[in-house]
């Protein structure tokens, strides 16, 4: 119980080599899912730690706080930990079977060990509590996932990995200079430390580049309009499992690290008084809504449309951000939960018109709606939740956020959060119309329902999807007492 | 001032060429080119702040009084390394782009990956390859 924080950590990092002794793949498969499972249940025990005890603070190597590394958990890292092991788990379920259509079979256990990697890199962001260490799991997972995503099977997913890389490498070394920068001005790299002591060096200017630097480079890898343009053609062009784990997981680690910067390490007071970052992610959310929607209309190609409200739904996170209230925050960090819900249900059940039919164009999925009725009404009810259609755990995130808004008495970004969801209700009903009021094209009518193993990792989450839109004691409750203590109020 | 602050100068100036080479350039492997000499500034602008004026290494023995900060050189080298395999993994993927599209410009992939919403189905089942 002691090393359950650094467990969380090495477990996938040392189970990542150990595929290569396992020879069949199947094998390797059924390792990386039960790794991912141990994983899950460290986090659960993780958050039932922190909700009994408090905060865990873990020494690595018994080198006390300041000058070794120390593993911080409270409980927003609890909550991401639950989110990325969660669905790095049910999406492994689907895996083996889509993986065989997508990616030669010589390469199969290099995909689970190149997946492990990105979750440990993934689960190390979120554990540590080390600046420079924040850092080194960054381009752990952004490694794995360039190499990942090149994986795809047509020849744009390599382009687009390259263009990944060049985005990604770019703001991961921003943020490293940022942390330099902090590091010359207070001696310190624990972030504990470093919030106690920014402050007393605030109104530098070496300062207020860090920060900049910092903020940048994190926004680069969460994709906020306009330093989205890597996220379409990546997500489109990547194995389907792939995008199915990055869209639920990997943009949710960036805002992580947003939160974390902006309001432990340099401050609510620094952040959001000092710098004008509440009207830069108003404005810029806004404009990631409303862009992204429309764009997400016109695609041809259902990844790319998915991938396009994914922009967009980053958008919605970062205004619960800009609010700089309790009820904001509790707003941005239900989202990023039902969020990953939503969209690792939606991008696997593309995952499974892709298994049965090739490609996601639009055109193709024509009367799909009774060829495989399970995976539609999964696509169906995964664009309803994102719409925020009551009963849907979607319903409960845009709920919150419209109250913070209207708390602020912000009511013309409340509209406009009302039209970027009408937005959403269009491109949804595109799909709606084209599954089940159209014919299907001559080459699909033998297609059939997807495996069953896809269809259990899809329901699980719809499930997921229904049950936190219902019962919303567990999430909010975890929310709402990570949004306060964040606010330095007691829970 | 300039001369107090050269290391700094220097950073600056790499760092601003590294970058202007990745967005200016269209030849993949000069931007990864840009992109390195980026990373390079740096490990410099760590490297140069872990001096300490009369410093000497670290290393403890008598008459030794000023040390250097050892922590920044030890950081750089993780960060070190993780340049070199983030360029590795791009020359990787550029031997594949190559392969897979016959060219190394931005202009000509560009205008590849276009081509087949406009003109022949048959480019787009060479392409799938």
């Amino acid at each position: 119980m002691l090393h359950l924080p650094i467990l969380q950590v090495v477990i996938p990092l040392m189970a990542a080599p150990l595929c290569l002794l396992l020879k069949r793949p199947q094998l390797v498969w059924l390792f990386a899912l039960f790794v991912s499972t141990v994983a899950f249940i460290i986090s659960l025990l993780l958050l039932q730690q922190v909700s009994t005890t408090g905060v865990i603070s873990y020494e690595l190597g018994g080198w006390q706080a300041p000058w070794g590394i120390e593993y911080r958990i409270d409980q927003l890292n609890a909550l991401l930990l639950i989110i990325i092991s969660a669905t790095s788990t049910v999406v492994l379920i689907a895996a083996q079977t889509s993986i065989e259509k997508e990616i030669p079979k010589n390469k199969h256990t290099l995909f689970y060990i190149l997946y492990l990697l990105s979750l440990t890199g993934m689960l190390g962001i979120v554990s540590t509590g080390d600046a420079f260490n924040v850092f080194v799991f960054l381009e752990i997972s952004s490694l794995s996932a360039y190499s990942l995503i090149a994986l795809g099977k047509k020849r744009q997913a390599l382009w687009a990995s390259f263009q990944y890389l060049i985005m990604g490498t770019i703001g991961a070394t921003f943020i490293l200079i940022g942390i330099g920068l902090m590091y010359q001005m207070t001696g310190t790299l624990n972030m504990e430390d470093l919030s106690q002591r920014l402050p007393q060096v605030a109104q530098t200017k070496t300062v207020f580049t860090a920060f900049t630097f910092i903020i940048v480079g994190i926004c680069l890898k969460l994709a906020l309009f306009p330093l989205h343009l890597w996220l379409p053609n990546a997500y489109a062009y990547a194995p389907s499992i792939v995008t199915a784990f990055f869209a639920a997981t990997a943009t949710k680690v960036a805002i992580y690290l947003l939160i974390r910067f902006t309001f432990t390490v340099f401050g609510l007071s620094f952040s959001f008084t000092t710098l004008p970052l509440q009207g830069l992610f108003l404005v810029l959310g806004l404009m990631g809504i409303i862009v992204a929607s429309s764009a997400a209309i016109y695609q041809k190609n259902i990844k790319h449309l998915f991938a396009y409200s994914s922009i967009a739904q980053v958008g919605f996170i970062i205004i619960g951000l800009s609010t700089n209230s309790v009820m904001g925050l509790t707003a941005t960090l239900l989202h990023l939960f039902n969020h990953a819900i939503m969209k690792g249900a939606i991008f696997l059940a593309l995952g499974a018109v892709v298994y049965q039919i090739g490609n996601s164009q639009l055109v193709n999925f024509s009367g799909l709606g009774r060829k495989m009725p399970l995976t539609m009404a999964a696509i169906v009810i995964g664009g309803l939740s994102l719409i925020g259609v009551p009963l849907t755990a979607g319903f409960i995130s845009k709920w919150y956020l419209l109250t913070a808004l209207i708390e602020n008495n912000w009511w013309p970004v409340a509209i406009l959060i009302l039209l970027g969801s009408l937005l959403t209700v269009i491109y949804v009903w595109r799909i709606v119309e084209v599954i089940y009021f159209k014919e299907p094209l001559a080459e699909n009518t033998s297609v059939t329902e997807a495996p069953i193993l896809f269809l259990i990792s899809i329901w699980t989450l719809i499930i997921a999807n229904f049950y936190f839109g219902i019962d919303t004691r567990f999430s909010v409750q975890l929310t709402q007492s990570a949004a306060q203590s964040l606010f330095g109020l007691s829970p | 001032m300039i001369t107090g602050l050269f290391n700094n100068w220097i950073v600056i100036v790499l760092m601003m060429s590294g970058l202007y080479i990745v967005i200016a350039h269209g030849n993949l492997i000069k931007k990864l080119i840009g992109l390195s000499l980026f990373q390079t500034s740096v490990f410099i602008l760590y490297i140069s702040m872990a001096k300490v004026e009369g410093g000497t290494a670290p290393i403890l023995a008598e008459n030794i009084k000023e040390l250097s900060n050892p922590l920044p050189h030890v950081l750089i080298l993780t960060a070190i390394v993780v340049g070199i395999s983030t360029t590795a993994l791009g020359l990787a993927l550029v031997i594949r782009i190559k392969e897979a599209y016959g060219s190394i410009e931005e202009e000509d992939i560009q205008i590849l990956d276009n081509l087949p919403q406009s003109k022949t189905q048959k480019k787009i089942m060479d392409g799938e390859q």
